[in-house]
């Protein structure tokens, strides 16, 4: 396996593969001028979302955490932050200056939204600039980030896409690098083999509280059982029966061999090497926003019946072995490993083939969902608004 | 050709892998890991992704794959036969 790959080095150390400027709303009101924004200074890129107003308590600390992680991940040069009034854009700018790179925030209210699209297009416009003229250096392997998550699975997920995630993150894991697997709910089943991976009883305990917490919610919320939401109808469709079966699907994405080291909650930042379990949702661009705004700069997604996911500042490199969607839905696929099934690989070899595509994007080639403009940012919700 | 595969040995489902699969067909089993392979006949028409039964089951039968426990029969099901959520359901929620 290659030691290095070509990145970005950043202000505060850490390493990127991608180098966006991006225009970053507080706040669901400034998207508009977000948008107008990045259509002034064409290669910005805005970063709409719904949310942002009259949040409070862990919500409104999840939602800092979110934006600013994002701002602060190392696949940005340097951020715009719009937000309608100074004093929430004013954090999510200071949080993001901690990383010591290019930011700079505008407040609508008192400007209306010409003027603040004309002073914000302007910051942008230096900002992309400079940053058009950073260039990759050779980096070790050990400072590339790698975050996985699964979707629209189906039993070849299971057996095909997730091992092969597995294979590539056991290499991964004794290369030193920093990783990430979440998705709570879709543990159930298979909660106690996590467990027994876990490095310690502290981790152990951690990781079960975080889980029993995420079944309470589903019990406080649910109308009748899970069966109609886990597996979904796409599961379902692909053959997945139960949520046990999902969950063991799901978990073959860690590996043999490596240890859970240590447990964050949604958006935390790691912080050593090793493997990290994110209290998380399941739902697809919910968990893979959590993990750009964790840092991570590289994402594993397998897939069996076709999830067409992308993020705008984190390549998402879909691996599927189900060889009907491979057939189908070539443009979204990245990595076929469908020759498994057949026994025509090996799984090492699999997680090879994995690894050779994930140097190839972390050194610049677009993924498909990058190619295809995929960019669902989607923040986590914990509870209704004020 | 590979028709279904199987995690562990004493799994009793396995995944179908190609499209196609008709009722009356011998398939081919790979278990995983292992390097061998069982033969068994289909019953029913499954589609790819879908799993076949690997033994006779009776309601309440508990059903293994990965090697362990991933829910519990609701209808009989006959070796060869289609299983999913018409004669399977979980044990949680």
């Amino acid at each position: 396996m290659k030691q290095t790959f070509h990145g970005y080095r950043r202000e505060n150390g850490r390493v990127g593969v991608r180098n966006h400027v991006i225009v970053l709303p507080v706040d669901d009101l400034s998207n508009a001028a977000a948008e107008a924004v990045a259509n002034n200074v064409k290669g910005t890129l805005a970063i709409p979302h719904p949310y942002g107003r009259l949040q409070f308590g862990a919500d409104l600390d999840l939602h800092f955490r979110t934006l600013i992680g994002t701002g602060s991940n190392p696949n940005v040069a340097a951020v715009v932050v719009i937000g309608i009034e100074d004093q929430w854009t004013q954090k999510v700018v200071d949080g993001i200056a901690k990383t010591g790179k290019p930011v700079q925030g505008f407040g609508i209210e008192l400007h209306g939204d010409h003027d603040t699209i004309m002073r914000a297009s302007k910051a942008a416009r230096a900002f992309l600039q400079d940053a058009s003229e950073l260039q990759r250096t050779e980096c070790p392997l050990q400072d590339l980030w790698v975050s996985t998550k699964c979707g629209e699975s189906d039993t070849t997920s299971g057996c095909g896409a997730n091992p092969t995630v597995g294979d590539a993150f056991d290499k991964l894991y004794d290369a030193g690098c920093t990783l990430v697997f979440g998705e709570t709910t879709e543990l159930t089943g298979g909660e106690q083999i996590v467990a027994a991976r876990c490095r310690d009883d502290a981790v152990r305990a951690e990781f079960m509280r975080m889980f029993d917490r995420y079944q309470a919610v589903i019990n406080r919320h649910k109308t009748s059982d899970l069966s109609d939401s886990q597996p979904t109808k796409g599961n379902i469709a692909g053959g997945l029966t139960t949520i046990e079966e999902k969950a063991l699907g799901n978990i073959q994405k860690i590996g043999r061999k490596c240890l859970v080291d240590g447990v964050i909650d949604k958006a935390e930042i790691p912080t050593h090497a090793g493997l990290w379990f994110m209290d998380s949702s399941s739902a697809a661009a919910e968990m893979v926003t959590l993990c750009a705004a964790s840092g991570y700069v590289v994402h594993f997604f397998p897939t069996g019946q076709g999830n067409v996911i992308g993020n705008p500042i984190l390549p998402v490199i879909k691996i599927c072995a189900n060889p009907r969607t491979v057939r189908t839905m070539s443009e979204h696929v990245d990595v076929d490993t469908s020759g498994l099934l057949q026994r025509e690989i090996t799984m090492s070899e699999a997680g090879d083939k994995l690894l050779d595509m994930m140097f190839r994007t972390a050194n610049g080639r677009l993924t498909a969902a990058e190619a295809l403009g995929h960019r669902e940012f989607v923040l986590t919700r914990l509870y209704e608004s004020a | 050709m590979i028709h279904c595969v199987l995690h562990d040995p004493d799994d009793s489902v396995a995944v179908i892998v190609v499209e196609g699969i008709k009722a009356g067909t011998p398939l081919t089993g790979l278990v995983l890991d292992e390097d061998r392979t069982i033969a068994l006949e289909c019953r029913q028409d499954i589609p790819i992704g879908h799993k076949v039964a690997l033994k006779d089951m009776a309601v309440g039968d508990t059903v293994i794959k990965y090697g362990v426990d991933i829910g519990k029969v609701v209808q009989p099901i006959r070796k060869g036969e289609h299983a999913h959520v018409h004669n399977i359901k979980t044990k949680r929620w």
